[in-house]
């Protein structure tokens, strides 16, 4: 936000200062724009010191988990206001999903549940999250796997940041029939968007301070496609030489996740094979409602459980974790630099995670969901902050 | 087939002769004809048996690269050791060079045969796209249509999840496998991904077949339809088209990333699995991750006419290659499914023995399920159990 209205002003300003000091301006308004990478995505909107971050309940768990984040905002007087947008899943047209869209451009931040797509419905009718993520150009969608400290699991260490490239790959919904009964699938892989992947990956592992970046593939098999895909991430390699780099073919890292998941630290990888690995990686730290996701573009962020599961089975009947959306909720907090209200939203949710009579169903326990959210409150009120009465 | 051909030229010479008089009987033998040709290309049991001369199969071996070489001579020694009626016909496959002679002879040899045992080719990355994966040649040029691997919990590997029996049916020809690549604008590189009617439907009927066969009660089919609608939802109607016909066994599907997150956590849950190409190689290396290891699982390519039989994750283990300590359990299973597929059942079935007495031997293992034995101890194991069960064997 702060580059576009530096530009706008400095497009008034102009004719004022073209002749005295347009080097100076300008250099400061190239600054500006050359600044707004990945890491300083124009701050969202913020009006009277709160922000507006858009909503999308989506279908099974979502609204539900949706309204304990409100429940839990409200609670520790986070200054983000909600504002909800509904996508009918149901319907063919897609007016819903651009209404929603259009909200997401305007607060620039938004916070999602999954929405189901029917297979009953057409071949035309797109996956609505898909369509959400092409359009805003989420290019990155990020999922750190960790092992959680109160959460038994068969493999414990795990430490695992994988990047997916979420808007091209398999997922281009390009598909034809040209002869009955033979049907053609495109999977794309574009150089831009594999070195822009592959970018955002090594500046992730240098931010976080990782040693090494392992891009997972298949190309022995599609030697264009994912040839092509594996060139980028060493070319981008070679501008990183801290960070080593390596490749392995999906196939063994898939086994290796089985057996060995702590060799591994950072994954760059093109749409499919991410969606593979981050459930396998899911499934390994403790299940589906432990890991929250994050989807980043150039100008927007969307945040959503890790493995975009509806979860219709069981909707509306308070077995659900909600740890993944509470704590991809943090990450928007994050996102939105308050840092000190995520990072005392994210301490109480791993003390209620440790109290294994708290586990939910999922986690083998007998917790219910409100029960909970309500230890998160309390001990997000033992620790002092300003906090509504309960 | 020779029997068939047959069939088909004597009613050529013989029916001008009856062509008026007996009308009858020619209804008769057509009706004869066309059962036979029906019976042959039903399933896999009536797949002409395989060239047996003197009372010796031959069978083409293909050594391959890495582990693959070290491995098969295992496999020779052991059943030269067990007397095993099979003499093997060696194709090297040179996988440095870009002729495709190489693989074209191990094709016509395997043609001759009706059987192969082989290793894993190397698919160089850094040689031209235009170079095609050899594996994927032998497999297509021989329409293998089906990979079948069976993951077992064996009893002396001590693995995180226990009581796993999951059979894995795999598309082998087709899917994203069809290398079919281009690049129409620089920078832009289309892969194509076929599914077609056909093979989803051949494929779907082998594994409906297989599992009533194996007495099996449930199917899954692993898919991505929620992206992919026309591709896989193409090959999910076909899975479901093919299960009505099958009622005592229950279907269900399951979304690949689902699938996976599945197996890691609760694997005894699944049966049969039936699922496209890519997917089933994912799957398939998970399954085996989750059984010990690469090292121990045995995978099967079947076609109408032809069968090849390799590990399941096809691995070339470059770098433990010719350092005896790779695990010959895997090539060895494979071994006895061969035999089993030759209908040699009784050496399948010793050699089987054999090599589940010495797993459970925890001093035996290799270096890839946490032991510290060598390869060739293992299989000298293995061979003094067979011997031990007092069948024929050869001098030490």
């Amino acid at each position: 936000m702060t580059a576009r209205s530096v530009r706008s002003l400095s497009g008034a300003l102009k004719p004022l200062f073209s002749n005295r000091c347009p080097g100076v301006y300008g250099a400061a308004s190239c600054n500006q724009r050359q600044k707004s990478t990945y890491t300083t995505i124009p701050p969202p909107a913020r009006y009277g010191g709160r922000h507006t971050v858009t909503l999308i309940p989506g279908d099974g768990i979502g609204p539900e988990l949706g309204n304990h984040v409100r429940e839990l905002f409200r609670f520790c007087c986070v200054p983000v206001d909600f504002e909800v947008v509904n996508v009918d899943s149901s319907v063919a047209s897609e007016d819903d999903i651009n209404n929603a869209i259009m909200a997401i451009r305007r607060n620039g931040v938004a916070l999602k549940g999954n929405i189901e797509t029917n297979h009953n419905l057409p071949p035309s009718y797109k996956s609505r999250n898909n369509l959400l993520r092409t359009t805003l150009d989420l290019y990155a969608n990020v999922m750190h796997c960790q092992s959680l400290p109160g959460v038994r699991t068969r493999h414990r260490n795990i430490d695992i940041m994988i990047i997916r490239e979420n808007t091209e790959g398999e997922y281009s919904s390009l598909e034809h029939e040209n002869v009955p009964g033979v049907v053609e699938c495109l999977k794309i892989i574009t150089k831009t968007k594999s070195l822009r992947i592959a970018d955002y990956a090594f500046r992730t592992a240098r931010a976080k301070g990782r040693r090494r970046v392992t891009a997972v593939h298949k190309a022995n098999i599609m030697k264009l496609g994912d040839g092509l895909f594996l060139e980028c991430c060493k070319e981008v390699a070679s501008g990183y030489p801290e960070i080593t780099f390596d490749s392995m073919i999906v196939d063994n890292t898939t086994m290796q996740l089985v057996s060995r998941p702590q060799q591994f630290d950072l994954m760059v990888m093109p749409n499919l094979y991410g969606n593979v690995v981050s459930n396998v990686c899911a499934g390994l730290v403790g299940g589906p409602g432990l890991v929250p996701g994050a989807n980043y573009g150039e100008d927007y962020a969307v945040f959503e459980t890790g493995t975009r599961n509806t979860g219709k089975s069981i909707a509306n009947r308070n077995t659900a974790n909600p740890t993944a959306m509470l704590l991809a909720s943090c990450l928007l907090l994050d996102h939105l630099k308050l840092h000190a209200y995520a990072s005392m939203i994210r301490r109480a949710i791993l003390s209620t995670v440790s109290e294994t009579r708290l586990h939910t169903a999922d986690l083998g326990g007998q917790g219910s969901t409100s029960e909970v959210v309500q230890s998160i409150m309390n001990a997000v009120q033992s620790t002092g902050p300003q906090t509504l009465s309960i | 087939m020779a029997a068939h051909s047959a069939v088909l030229s004597m009613s050529k010479i013989i029916k001008p002769f009856w062509g008026g008089h007996l009308g009858n009987t020619v209804k008769v033998f057509g009706t004869t004809l066309t059962s036979h040709r029906n019976k042959s290309s039903l399933t896999r049991e009536n797949i002409p048996p395989p060239a047996k001369y003197g009372g010796r199969h031959t069978v083409t071996l293909i050594p391959g690269d890495g582990i693959g070489p070290e491995l098969l001579n295992h496999v020779r020694e052991v059943f030269r050791f067990s007397c095993v009626p099979v003499d093997f016909e060696v194709v090297h496959v040179n996988s440095a060079v870009e002729t495709e002679d190489d693989i074209n002879n191990a094709i016509t040899a395997i043609r001759r045969n009706g059987v192969a045992l082989k290793g894993n080719i190397e698919t160089k990355h850094t040689m031209a796209p235009s170079v095609k994966s050899r594996n994927n040649l032998l497999r297509t040029s021989l329409d293998l249509y089906a990979n079948v691997m069976h993951c077992q919990s064996l009893p002396g590997v001590q693995t995180r999840h226990k009581n796993i029996d999951i059979m894995i049916i795999r598309e082998n020809t087709e899917g994203e496998y069809s290398s079919l690549e281009h690049e129409s604008v620089s920078g832009v590189v289309e892969s194509l991904k076929i599914i077609t009617r056909n093979n989803s439907l051949r494929i779907a009927d082998y594994a409906f077949k297989l599992a009533r066969e194996k007495g099996r009660r449930r199917v899954t089919a692993v898919h991505k339809a929620n992206i992919m609608k026309l591709g896989d939802g193409l090959f999910l109607q076909c899975c479901r088209e093919v299960a009505s016909g099958y009622p005592d066994i229950t279907f269900d599907s399951m979304i690949v990333d689902n699938t996976t997150m599945q197996l890691v956590s609760k694997p005894q849950q699944f049966d049969v699995m039936v699922m496209p190409n890519l997917y089933g190689n994912v799957v398939s290396n998970v399954c085996a991750g989750l059984v010990g290891g690469p090292g121990l699982v045995p995978g099967a390519n079947y076609g109408h006419v032809y069968a090849v039989f390799e590990t399941a994750t096809r691995n070339t283990g470059k770098s433990i290659a010719n350092r005896n300590i790779a695990n010959p359990t895997a090539m060895l299973l494979a071994s006895c499914m061969m035999l089993d597929h030759l209908k040699l059942y009784d050496h399948a079935s010793s050699i089987r023995n054999a090599i589940l007495n010495t797993m459970n031997e925890t001093r035996l293992h290799t270096a890839d399920i946490g032991g510290q034995g060598t390869t060739s101890e293992v299989v000298q194991t293995i061979m003094r159990f067979i011997q031990s069960k007092g069948q024929l064997t050869s001098e030490y």
